[in-house]
């Protein structure tokens, strides 16, 4: 790796002023993925700033209300095996066990987990082949390249990554909320607003800007949270990212569905939901299959599939309607 | 005289370097040194022992447990976060040493292989390892033995799998299936394919831990 310095702030105030103060500059928690990132010189930071010494960033608070508060610094081991966000959301606790190994999800932080840049072999293995992402404005090698794994909504000719996060759809489809602490101050962001299409400037995966920090992630009280389910495709059964992938909630009522969230991994450059298919889906019954498919089918007359990838819109349908069936059988 | 295995090949590596190197004279490479890097301290207690080195920031933990503590049984395969080799516990949980930066362990417990025997008796999962012919290279079996162990813990504080029926109810011990521990060993490679004596070896270790 170049060389790094590496400083541990014993307070968000000053970790915030030292990152808003200097570009070449980074926050460091479980440092899974941005250490992968700096050992395939995707990214090249002269100095580390290590968060895991800030007070209060690593509880899980499951409030009475049925919300629940996740600090930043919480590792994805201990979220997925918090008694109450697997209660409340099984979709959260199943999204991050089928993410990464044992010794990833031991070490990875929420914040981080949601920080997670592509996996695309052009952005990390970067032997001089161009990439938006890496070198802005250099163009994009998986457009007319090897494009099995990337996108097929919202994608731009200046990149056609996708996010690799599981969680993320999780957290998309209950319409969590991301607190970041700034320069400014406080702020909320809803997590649909928080990660970016790429338009001309996939450099920038998400809104946050210089000096702002991820201090929690809320979950608020969902009805369907309950029954809900993630399902992950994947070439290999474990330890792989997501070919595509489902985060299905649903409550129900007689078996017809009555409210249901959904939302995709491995589709586009962000968790992506399926707005028009949870408005078609709304009264059909669990059983009625074709009907289901139908609705589903709603959320992909806009699906752009490139020249290896448009296996995944038959796929990502199919992973939809098992994902909301298994979610339904859980109430 | 008694030489073992590490001291063979560094010295079989030495002889093999000083031939390439007669070979090479006339096209040798100009050689450009880095900016020498400064140094922190570092302390942590490893294998029961308090230890202080001196390291660069950029150095991971693996490194400095395999170059600057010669603590070599913790083996370095992809360097990147995907075989599983350089697993160790710090305080007490399972990571990988190769994406872990060793200034950030200040003050923490970590374990090696090296610091799994007890009384010179090897660790149940150990002799289990042997017992089961859990490996044939061994170049994955520190990192196997490491998770293995970790993961038996993980079961009992009642931890779930991506292979676990139902996620909202408690996970029992017992639950503890032949597929569950597949699952939950999966960020540890074996290019021989010892998967299931390692399994194997797993079941029985975790009936006597």
């Amino acid at each position: 790796m170049r060389p790094f310095t590496v400083s541990r702030p014993a307070d968000a105030r000053s970790a915030i002023a030292a990152h808003g103060a200097d570009g070449a500059v980074a926050f460091i928690a479980g440092g899974t993925d941005l250490l992968g990132l700096i050992k395939d010189r995707a990214t090249l930071p002269e100095h580390l700033l290590d968060i895991n010494a800030l007070p209060a960033m690593a509880t899980i608070d499951a409030r009475s209300d049925g919300s629940v508060r996740i600090g930043a610094l919480a590792r994805m081991s201990d979220v997925a095996a918090h008694p109450l966000v697997r209660q409340r959301y099984p979709v959260v606790s199943e999204s991050l066990l089928f993410a990464a190994s044992g010794q990833l999800r031991n070490m990875a932080s929420i914040g981080g987990n949601i920080m997670q840049r592509t996996r695309c072999a052009y952005f990390r293995d970067g032997d001089g082949l161009p990439c938006n992402k890496r070198e802005p404005r250099s163009g994009c090698s998986a457009l007319h390249g090897l494009n099995r794994s990337h996108a097929i909504f919202g994608w731009s000719e200046f990149c056609i990554a996708t996010h690799p996060s599981d969680l993320a759809v999780a957290l998309a489809a209950l319409d969590a909320s991301v607190h970041v602490r700034g320069l400014q101050g406080d702020r909320e962001i809803p997590f649909s607003e928080f990660h970016r299409l790429p338009g001309d400037t996939p450099e920038k995966d998400n809104v946050l800007g210089w000096g702002d920090l991820i201090v929690a992630i809320e979950i608020p009280a969902r009805v369907e949270g309950r029954a809900s389910h993630y399902l992950k495709v994947r070439d290999r059964q474990s330890y792989e990212f997501a070919l595509v992938s489902t985060a299905a909630a649903v409550e129900t009522d007689a078996g017809s569905i009555r409210s249901v969230r959904l939302a995709m991994g491995g589709v586009a450059h962000k968790p992506w939901r399926l707005g028009a298919a949870e408005a078609a889906l709304r009264g059909l019954s669990l059983d009625d299959e074709p009907h289901l498919r139908a609705a589903i089918a709603q959320s992909f007359i806009d699906a752009r599939p490139l020249a290896h990838n448009a296996f995944k819109v038959e796929l990502a349908q199919r992973c939809v309607l098992r994902a909301l069936q298994t979610a339904g059988a859980r109430t | 005289m008694s030489i073992n295995r590490r001291e063979f090949i560094e010295g079989a590596g030495l002889v093999a370097g000083s031939i390439a190197v007669t070979g090479a004279l006339e096209a040798a490479p100009p050689v450009t040194l880095e900016q020498p890097v400064t140094r922190v301290p570092m302390t942590a207690l490893v294998n029961g022992q308090r230890r202080t080195i001196m390291v660069e920031p950029r150095t991971t933990l693996l490194d400095a447990l395999r170059e600057q503590l010669h603590l070599t049984g913790t083996k370095k395969g992809c360097d990147r976060g995907e075989c599983g080799a350089c697993t160790v516990h710090v305080n007490g949980r399972r990571i990988l040493s190769c994406m872990s930066l060793a200034v950030m362990q200040e003050g923490k417990r970590i374990t090696t292989i090296e610091g799994l025997e007890r009384d010179g008796k090897l660790h149940p999962l150990q002799a289990a390892f042997v017992e089961y012919d859990g490996f044939q290279c061994g170049f994955c079996t520190s990192g196997q033995i490491m998770s293995g162990v970790a993961l038996i813990e993980e079961a009992r504080a009642g931890w779930p799998s991506a292979a676990t029926a139902d996620v909202t109810k408690p996970f029992a011990f017992v639950d503890l299936s032949a597929r569950e521990i597949r699952e939950r060993m999966s960020g540890n490679l074996c290019r021989c394919a010892c998967y299931p004596n390692i399994v194997s070896a797993v079941i029985a270790a975790a009936k006597e831990v």
